[in-house]
């Protein structure tokens, strides 16, 4: 069930029984992101491309594209910095900054296009 | 019951031993390795884990069955509240015995009191042939309710006795139990599903609403299935049972077993022309209020026997329920109840017991206060 549609909920009739939640991938439609208390910030010049980033992350929140990284999926990252303890890059191609900063700076990164929502 | 089982032939049988419900699965699993089934037997490691296993064998969508007892349906317990709630219909077969403690391997009534207000659908067998049909059904009633089963026996009274019953051939036992054709599964790739997800404090109380309405739903199916079954195979079934209740005036109300012996004392009074008559509650859960307040109308003593107590410092569970029941019916229903704990870790009772009620229930009637609990059998 998503947790978009806060004003009006189903009732206990419209419900599929058994608490079950029908279809796939429904994990994806849950935005995870707001739970970050740090930021990642791909540094794509620094950035060799060997995907350990990628292996690591536990939400799939890095977006690789052509075998490239090319940035970081927000609506999912939770923050924890694997990726960066994990980045083999000699001074690190990305930085971790503070959610509060990055939100209070406004902080635009290129977004590449996310996985197929269902 | 493990005949029964074999003819369901299910999907998935996952269980643990422990006496005296052993034999069931045992005997089983011995037709499982003379290939006279397809199912796929997981022997696991604990009670938890055979209810945990059935959980998944049910939600990927095959048709699950089990058996336990006592201290190992106490260990499934937290499971068993899970299989319902995911509204799966697991069929168990559940051997009545005395939970400890102190250890007891005999026949009581307090393990399936204990899991009573799990979910699962609870129907109490008097004898073999009521165990078998009961199992039977049991399949139908789960799939249809989308509901868990227990199918109860008493310990080693029924379980490890001999009786003549009468088995339906292969054919017909199929025909009757169908095919398991579930709406959703985790097998099917068509349509993925999530089972078993969290729910917050806004969503929870929503999903044991439909619950509740399921088991209230139920009380139809079990009818149904059971008239299905009188209509096919001539034995026929229903939420309790009425014996010579016509003009009674004093009564028992007993379930397992016991019945079959207060039906013998019963007999023994009607020919010296006392009014006595017994009902007999087949169907626990859900529990028949309405229908057994009905029964119980114009009776002027009722004597509840309870196999377990409650610990509640008052009355054993079934009195509890029928005094409820009759508090709910309508104005002038009988106020005269007395509770009988009786045969706990598998105490003997016999025909002298009952008659013993009798009495007391033919004092109660003539207005002489009687003791609202008993302890019967029970050294002082």
């Amino acid at each position: 069930m998503s947790i978009q549609n806060r004003e009006k909920k189903p009732g206990w009739k419209e419900l599929p029984e058994g608490d079950l939640i029908i279809g796939g991938g429904t994990a994806s439609g849950f935005k995870t992101g707001d739970w970050r208390s740090k930021r990642p910030i791909f540094l794509k010049d620094k950035c060799i491309h060997c995907l350990t980033c990628w292996v690591y992350c536990p939400d799939s929140a890095i977006i690789v594209q052509d075998g490239k990284v090319i940035g970081y999926d927000y609506d999912h990252c939770k923050g924890c910095g694997i990726c960066y303890h994990e980045c083999p890059v000699k001074g690190k191609a990305i930085r971790m900054i503070s959610e509060k900063e990055a939100k209070a700076k406004n902080t635009v990164i290129a977004k590449a296009e996310g996985p197929k929502q269902p | 019951m493990a005949e029964a089982m074999r003819q369901i032939n299910p999907d998935v049988v996952a269980a643990y031993p422990i006496t005296p419900a052993t034999e069931v699965v045992q005997i089983f699993a011995g037709y499982v390795a003379d290939g006279l089934v397809k199912t796929e037997f997981v022997p696991v490691e604990s009670e938890h884990s055979a209810m945990s296993a059935c959980i998944g064998s049910a939600a990927a969508g095959g048709r699950t069955m089990t058996g336990t007892s006592s201290q190992g349906l106490a260990l499934m317990a937290e499971m068993l509240y899970i299989a319902a709630g995911l509204r799966l219909p697991i069929v168990m077969a559940d051997v009545n015995r005395a939970l400890s403690s102190p250890i007891n391997i005999h026949c009581d009534h307090s393990d399936t009191m204990m899991v009573k207000e799990s979910g699962w659908i609870q129907i109490f067998s008097e004898n073999c042939q009521e165990a078998y049909d009961n199992m039977l059904q049991a399949i139908r009633i789960a799939e249809k309710a989308k509901l868990p089963v227990m199918v109860t026996t008493d310990g080693f009274i029924i379980s490890h006795g001999m009786e003549r019953l009468e088995i339906l051939s292969d054919a017909d036992a199929k025909a009757f139990v169908g095919e398991y054709k579930p709406e959703y599964y985790l097998l099917n790739f068509e349509k993925p599903i999530t089972v078993g997800a969290l729910d917050l404090t806004d969503y929870y109380f929503e999903h044991k609403r439909q619950q509740i309405e399921a088991i209230k739903d139920s009380k139809q199916i079990i009818l149904d299935v059971a008239g299905e079954f009188g209509a096919k195979f001539g034995r026929e079934y229903g939420l309790f049972e009425k014996y010579k209740m016509d003009g009674a005036e004093i009564v028992i109300v007993a379930m397992g077993s016991t019945a079959g012996t207060a039906k013998v004392v019963v007999d023994g009074l009607r020919s010296k022309g006392v009014k006595a008559g017994l009902v007999k509650p087949r169907i626990f859960r859900p529990f028949p209020k309405e229908e057994l307040a009905e029964s119980l109308k114009g009776m002027k003593a009722i004597a509840v026997m309870d196999r377990s107590d409650s610990m509640n410092a008052q009355e054993g569970p079934l009195a509890l329920e029928i005094k409820a029941a009759l508090y709910d019916a309508p104005a002038g229903s009988c106020r005269t109840v007395l509770s009988y704990i009786y045969g706990l870790g598998g105490r003997e009772i016999k025909l002298e017991d009952i008659e013993l009620v009798y009495n007391d229930l033919s004092e109660a009637s003539k207005g002489k206060a009687k003791p609202k609990v008993s302890y019967l059998g029970v050294r002082e």
